[in-house]
């Protein structure tokens, strides 16, 4: 009841600007858009090649700034296909952002490996675009157009590494279980729309009552099926077999950019087709509480076993995915905001952990096994402290941000008085503790007999590294911003 | 100053670590000095924090309170009381002493080694000085982290595991205590309509008895892993075995006092109930700690294997002397929580500077250092005779209270325990007789240094704590006073307090006969009052 006013008001705020046709709102969308033309264009000047992660990055600031510009606006415009709110927002901010790391942490990678080549810059781009379309609408078909751009250019970077088999699989295994997803989320969304007679969330909510005593079974039908589809994006299990060959055999800045991107997008469209347009379906909370449980424990005991880092990452990030589903089962302002939160802060530690990763790679003969970190701290000291910094905030221990992403989780759990949900979330975390912490040992407690070639030295590289590393320690003394800027990102739901 | 003087001693350390990152790595003389004059420095501070400390006064003192994580109420509140002060001021001299004593036996990575030790210093000292159960929470974890750090790296050949071991065992715990943080933090938001996790106010939350069973068995095993209680002790061995001497020193006296400082500060007031009904089992695994670790230390072949195992032990005099749940029993436990940070450190430390003469450890390499050795022969007595508890060394106060304590409280229990300290003279004296008497019987040990000046300098200071203590305690116990009278006070809560909510009715019925209740003092009437 009191969910269908809150409907309606939201509907009556945007009314009288949702018919018009609202440039403004994709202002950002547009600015990623012609930046990465203008470096599609650079096939006819090859010359000016060089020059496209530069005009990338611009494209990102000018996207960053119209982004910056519609916080705390709300709007909604193309019919009501598209929707700004600070939820949406506060997404395209944190796209954005990963979308920078990403480049630089790219940049030096993709030279090394001989694969550099401007088309990369402007996949990235429009991967990115794809995802800041998915977190500002209500509409689930535009949902399902966002995903398609975002994933269509990711399909292409997962194989960029043309001449490796493995990465020739990736690309292959990620276009094929992305296709597979996309066709049940479709299936969902056709289920919603015949159910509902419309693919408005906004809409659902306000006739929720009547759609579930007329087609309840339809309705949850699609969705479940749409949990489905997005399960293989977030890598949730069961749905998660694609993850450790993907990531292991995509180039790994885009390895971060997959466990960091598209996750950080379809937990965003998750929250807000589960947590608004479905808030009131009961079902999902049970549903939500074993596929946390799943994940996280499976997640995190195959990464157990790990001896490639990667691998190992892949897995782990599938565990975090678990704690993120957590507070979806949880529900509510709090679990939402800590949600976010989450998000943000695993961002930036799991950037930070890649970029070593990467770094270590552009050694010639690199494979990222555990073996090769052996060693690492009397090589390059402050190298593996900052990667031990990473893995001790994967690990959530204080007064890492890691922590602190995790307290807010679990404190919303809590409250909500989901405590065995909360134990056995603990006790995945004290497993995760073993395996990150092997990184640790490996690097400070053991030593390596061969010779590695010292590590290249990559400025674009040491940027991501000071950025991501102040971003973990500060934020876990003085989280108040961020914990503000995720809670005010609510704003919508309220 | 009054109100950061807290905060300087807490932080003091971490400045040190700021300059040694800037120091060069070759550098190792600077580094050396930079830490222990770091240390040091600390150290005159907490003697000051002594001095400016009120002993008769009740409450906690030189408080700081500020907002910090505003959206949960969480603040950064500083301030302690008798017992906090003592275990202050040991992990100060203990840090000192611990950062000498690795002059000469760190070798590789210096940097990294006084870094880790600054940092751990930092934890520590967090830890006793926070009245916020989440800085208390970070402090807690963060100390895992130089510590885990110092094993792996500079310890034995077994380090690896031993510091794995270390640390997994640790979070286990200390992540169900994190939940039952958070648990608590609502339960006081719904009684009181803030958020916060100061540990005075949540004093005055009543929680039903089934929830303090919960929470205290959360806090509780967090704990009891750090104390280390039988049987969560099996990473304490491998520990203390692989640390390098000053890890060792600072594991033993200080990291298993956090346990024990966990119980008197959060357990016992807050959970009231639940530590009556508790008690028993506790007690009971404290006593098996005492014996158990005294016939394990018994049979050890490696000298610092058995000061390990005695630890166990003498960690259960300090668990069954608190559980005693009386003023002698809680007066003896906090005076042995430092006592054992003195003895035991002083014998890790005397452990660690023949190891550095001969590379072993193991019993059957010595015999008849006395004759090479005079002094340290003498030094070595002295803390033997304080570890096991004789008159006029700081471990006769302690058992003594304990002792006197856990006998009022039950005698069963007071015999069992009195039969640890026999056990402990004969493992210590044994040992001391197969080191130290008879012939010289290894070549090797027949040109035996005795110690240096430096060595000299860190155990006299630890002497002179033996016999000071030994002698009159009195500054000691009197500063404890009022906050172990404030301890016992919360405890008795659980009868008084909370006589008219619904849960006390039910928690009666529940334990109608419960025998441990006369250790309060609640006589027959009270109870029926109650029914």
């Amino acid at each position: 009841m009191g969910d269908e006013v809150v409907a309606l008001e939201y509907e009556k705020m945007i009314d009288f600007t949702s018919a018009s046709i609202n440039f403004e709102l994709i202002y950002s969308e547009i600015s990623l858009l012609v930046a990465a033309f203008l470096i599609l264009l650079t096939a006819f000047q090859r010359h000016l090649a060089r020059l496209a992660p530069l005009v990338a990055l611009v494209g990102i600031a000018v996207s960053f700034y119209f982004a910056l510009q519609q916080w705390g606006n709300q709007m909604s415009g193309f019919f009501g296909m598209i929707t700004c709110d600070d939820f949406g927002t506060a997404f395209k901010l944190l796209f954005l952002v990963v979308a920078a790391l990403t480049l630089l942490i790219a940049h030096r990678f993709l030279i090394v490996k001989r694969i550099s080549s401007p088309e990369f810059y402007a996949l990235l781009l429009v991967s990115t675009m794809g995802m800041m379309v998915m977190a500002n609408t209500t509409d689930l078909l535009v949902m399902f157009l966002g995903l398609e751009i975002m994933s269509v250019p990711l399909y292409v970077m997962a194989g960029y590494a043309r001449r490796s088999l493995a990465s020739n699989e990736a690309g292959i295994k990620y276009f094929i279980m992305g296709a597979f997803a996309s066709a049940f989320l479709l299936l969902g969304i056709a289920f919603v729309f015949g159910a509902s007679g419309t693919t408005d969330l906004r809409q659902i909510v306000a006739d929720y009552s009547f759609i579930v005593s007329n087609f309840q079974n339809y309705l949850y039908a699609g969705a479940a099926l749409i949990l489905i589809g997005f399960g293989f994006k977030i890598a949730a299990v069961p749905f998660h077999a694609w993850v450790p060959d993907v990531y292991h055999g995509a180039p790994t800045p885009v390895t971060a950019f997959f466990s960091v991107g598209p996750k950080a997008a379809g937990f965003a469209v998750m929250l807000r087709i589960f947590l608004f347009g479905f808030e009131q379906m009961e079902m999902l909370t049970e549903l939500f509480w074993v596929l946390a449980v799943l994940t996280m424990t499976v997640g995190n005991i195959l990464a157990l076993r790990q001896n490639n880092v990667k691998r190992m990452l892949a897995y782990s990030s599938i565990a975090h995915a678990g704690y993120i589903l957590v507070a979806l089962c949880v529900g509510g302002n709090d679990a939402m905001s800590a949600a976010v939160f989450y998000l943000v802060a695993y961002a930036m530690f799991n950037l930070g952990a890649f970029a070593v990763i990467v770094l270590l790679e552009t050694r010639s003969g690199c494979k990222s096994d555990f073996s090769e970190l052996s060693g690492l701290s009397s090589s390059a000291p402050y190298l593996s402290a900052v990667l031990a910094l990473f893995m001790f905030a994967l690990a959530g221990f204080p007064p890492t941000v890691g922590f602190l992403g995790k307290f807010y989780i679990f404190s919303a759990a809590v409250k909500s008085g989901y405590i065995l949900l909360t134990v056995i979330a603990v006790m995945n975390s004290f497993l995760s503790v073993y395996y990150y912490l092997r990184i640790v040992k490996t690097s400070y407690f053991e030593t390596f007999e061969g010779t590695f070639a010292p590590a290249p030295y990559s400025p674009a590289i040491m940027v991501v590294l000071f950025i991501t590393a102040v971003g973990t320690l500060g934020l876990g003394f003085f989280p108040d911003r961020v914990l503000e800027f995720s809670q005010s990102a609510l704003f919508a739901f309220l | 100053m009054e109100d950061t003087i807290l905060t300087l001693i807490t932080f003091f350390p971490t400045i040190g670590v700021l300059l040694l990152v800037m120091v060069p790595k070759e550098r190792h003389d600077s580094i050396k000095a930079v830490a222990l004059i770091i240390s040091f420095v600390t150290m005159l501070l907490s003697f000051m924090l002594w001095s400016m400390f009120d002993p008769v006064a009740n409450g906690m003192q030189l408080e700081l309170d500020l907002p910090w994580i505003v959206s949960f109420g969480i603040h950064y509140h500083m301030g302690i009381d008798g017992i906090s002060l003592v275990l202050i001021v040991m992990t100060t001299i203990l840090s000192v002493l611990s950062i000498l004593s690795s002059w000469r036996s760190i070798t590789k990575g210096v940097k990294g080694f006084f870094i880790s030790m600054l940092l751990l210093e930092t934890g520590m000292l967090g830890v006793f000085c926070s009245l916020d159960l989440f800085m208390f929470y970070v402090f807690w974890e963060v100390m895992l982290v130089p510590m885990y750090f110092l094993i792996g790296v500079w310890g034995g050949p077994r380090r690896i595991y031993a510091a794995i071991k270390f640390v997994l065992f640790t979070m286990f715990g200390s992540l169900l205590m994190l939940v039952a943080i958070l648990y608590v933090l609502f339960q006081y938001q719904a009684f009181s309509g803030e958020y916060s996790f100061d540990m005075i106010k949540l004093l005055s939350m009543p929680i039903p008895y089934r929830e303090q069973l919960w929470l205290f068995g959360a806090f509780a095993l967090a704990f009891a892993i750090k104390v280390p209680l039988w049987p969560f002790h099996t990473w304490l061995p491998d520990a203390h075995v692989e640390a390098p001497t000053a890890g060792s020193v600072i594991l033993a006296g200080v990291l298993l006092k956090m346990g024990t400082y966990g119980f008197l500060r959060i357990c016992l007031p807050m959970f009231p109930d639940a530590t009556m009904t508790y008690l028993p089992y506790i007690c009971v695994l404290s006593l098996i700690a005492i014996i158990y670790g005294a016939l394990v230390a018994m049979v050890q072949k490696d000298v610092k294997s058995l000061v390990a195992f005695s630890s166990v032990s003498h960690m259960g005099f300090v668990m069954v002397g608190m559980f005693a749940l009386n003023f002698q029993g809680l007066q003896g436990s906090v005076l042995q929580m430092i006592n054992h940070g003195i003895s035991t450190g002083a014998l890790f430390l005397l452990v660690g500077m023949i190891y550095e003469r001969r590379h072993t450890r193991m019993i059957s390499e010595f015999g008849g250092l006395a004759k090479v050795m005079p002094f340290f022969a003498a030094v070595f007595m002295i803390i033997t005779l304080s570890s096991i508890g004789l008159p006029l060394t700081n471990g006769f106060v302690g058992e003594f209270l304990i002792l006197l304590g856990v006998f009022k409280a039950n005698s069963v229990y007071g015999i069992v325990a009195a039969s640890g300290v026999i056990l402990s003279a004969c493992y210590m004296l044994w040992m001391y007789q197969r080191v130290f008497f008879g012939k010289v019987t290894k070549p090797e040990n027949e040109r035996l240094n005795d110690l240096s000046w430096r060595e000299k300098l860190i155990m006299v200071p630890l002497v002179l704590l033996v016999f000071w203590i030994g002698i009159y305690p009195q500054p000691l116990l009197e500063r404890m006073e009022p906050a172990v009278k404030q301890v016992l006070q919360h405890v008795s809560r659980a009868q008084t307090v909370r006589m008219d909510e619904r849960y006390q009715i039910q928690k009666v019925v529940h334990h109608p006969e419960n025998p441990t209740r006369a250790m309060c003092g609640l006589t027959q009437g009270d109870e029926s009052c109650l029914r």
